[in-house]
């Protein structure tokens, strides 16, 4: 066993998702569970019931403090000044010259009072950066990643599951609200990573075993990182790592809707620059035509078999049945119905771009 | 297939490949710990009937949703038969990997090379051991 395997960290549910039976592998520094029964079982059951994973390696920041709302403006790319007590709003954090840091979810808790949920591999980042610019406000950021294990409850029936077995009332979707879970007080979240309705519930790490177990037994079936990826993929939801860099803005990441320039945050400039500019480039999602599974680090070859792009993701999508994925392409070839080129380990399949999302959980019959 | 099978009759490659040998013919395919470790195969192309294949090189992939693997040859020779229902139902070489999860049949070139593959008990031994 190499050192490095041996300094992973474990999550509240570690435990009862080895004892599941569930494959861990090491990811962000944590061990965390990739599948139990199949990633397309678990796939199939957030799109047609409920399904929950451990996401608790996801990190917490909470911002107070009467300068909250200004902090936040500079810090973060949205406007937070319409985000109501118990809002939510999706965020990205910018290096000065608009490139993304980390994409994060602001959850508004009160007055003066907002969460922030950060990615497991740059909370770190993360609150350096926010950290450098409270300095300038009246306002105080604390790491409260250790406070709380974090359960995503996603599918149709994920919020009906949850309601009767742990007794809570929900808030709507994009809402957040304090509520009390295994008697102890708890964050429900009407957000996720898969495209269907479902909470992700910030729980005390101590009761995050005996929910799990309540959850399993009402009936949600237990995911894996594996179906995370691939719901979100379908819904072309970006994973930093893949689709968002320091390198790339989010113009070309296509989330300038996120990006409020006029509230003066950090990297608003290059982010304006960019967008009044244009990019070299555009994410683009695409289905494969044919046979052929798509995977990160493909080229992608234009009609002159040219190279016009990088694969940011691609996996097989089990709700489409096919290869599918994300990519970087020159912009004039990333309107949708491009027809493209995925050079898949020399074979060269042919694919086609097309609109955000190549899933859509709410035109389901 | 749920738990772990490894016939005796067959003949196994460290990289979890099985051959079934007939003479100077033999049908391949990958072990159920090879089939367990990929997850769900969704994808498997065969190579060109008439390939020539070599022993310890990659012929064919084939993927599961999040993976993509390379199928090593426990023998060489040349394909005669490649199983063309695995294009619409690739989940058999899960369901039955010894079964109707075979991937291909090969007119083998050099029969003797049997003689470095492992038997059953090797094969389950080396696991153990990984």
């Amino acid at each position: 066993m190499s050192d490095a395997a041996t300094t992973l960290r474990k999550t509240p549910l570690h435990d009862v998702c080895f004892e599941l039976g569930a494959k861990l592998v090491p990811f962000a520094g944590w061990e965390m569970p990739v599948q139990f029964e199949g990633v397309r079982e678990e796939h199939t059951a957030v799109r047609t019931h409920a399904g929950m994973f451990d996401v608790s390696h996801m990190g917490e920041v909470e911002v107070e403090g009467p300068g909250g709302l200004r902090f936040l403006q500079r810090a973060v790319s949205n406007d937070v000044a319409k985000v109501e007590i118990g809002g939510a709003q999706y965020q990205l954090l910018c290096n000065e010259d608009g490139g993304v840091i980390d994409d994060l979810f602001l959850y508004r808790l009160g007055h003066d009072r907002y969460l922030i949920v950060t990615n497991a591999a740059n909370h770190d980042t993360d609150l350096a950066q926010l950290a450098r610019v409270s300095r300038e406000f009246d306002v105080a950021v604390r790491d409260v990643a250790d406070r709380y294990a974090m359960l995503a409850v996603q599918g149709p029936h994920a919020r009906d599951v949850v309601e009767r077995t742990l007794k809570v009332n929900l808030p709507p979707r994009l809402h957040v609200a304090a509520v009390h879970v295994g008697r102890r007080p708890a964050i429900a979240c009407g957000t996720g990573y898969t495209g269907e309705d479902g909470v992700e519930l910030l729980i005390d790490p101590e009761v995050a075993a005996p929910i799990w177990a309540e959850l399993l037994e009402a009936g949600i079936v237990p995911c894996g990182l594996g179906a995370r990826d691939t719901l979100r993929l379908e819904v072309c939801f970006p994973l930093h790592g893949n689709e968002l860099t320091p390198e790339r803005n989010p113009i070309e990441a296509g989330l300038g809707w996120a990006c409020k320039e006029e509230t003066g945050f950090v990297g608003a400039e290059a982010v304006a620059r960019a967008r009044s500019e244009g990019t070299a480039e555009k994410l683009a999602p695409f289905l494969i035509e044919g046979a052929g599974i798509p995977r990160a680090g493909n080229p992608v070859l234009g009609a002159g078999g040219e190279e016009v792009g990088v694969v940011t993701s691609g996996t097989f999508a089990p709700s489409l049945e096919r290869g599918a994925g994300m990519a970087y392409v020159r912009s004039d070839l990333a309107a949708p119905g491009t027809e493209l080129e995925i050079d898949v380990r020399g074979k060269h399949r042919p694919a086609r771009t097309a609109a955000k999302p190549l899933y859509n959980p709410d035109r389901r019959s | 297939m749920a738990e772990p099978t490894y016939p005796e009759e067959l003949r196994y490659h460290d990289e979890h490949d099985w051959a079934r040998i007939e003479g100077d013919e033999a049908t391949f395919g990958i072990t159920w710990y090879a089939q367990d470790s990929l997850g769900e195969v969704v994808f498997y192309e065969p190579p060109e009937v008439g390939a020539t294949i070599q022993k310890d090189s990659s012929y064919a992939e084939v993927e599961s949703v999040k993976a993509v693997s390379d199928v090593i040859a426990p023998l060489s020779g040349e394909v005669t038969a490649v199983n063309e229902a695995l294009g619409d139902a690739p989940e058999q070489i899960n369901e039955d990997p010894y079964g109707a999860g075979w991937l291909i049949k090969v007119k083998l070139s050099s029969p003797e090379e049997s003689e470095t593959l492992l038997s059953a008990e090797e094969y389950r031994k080396l696991l153990e051991n990984l």
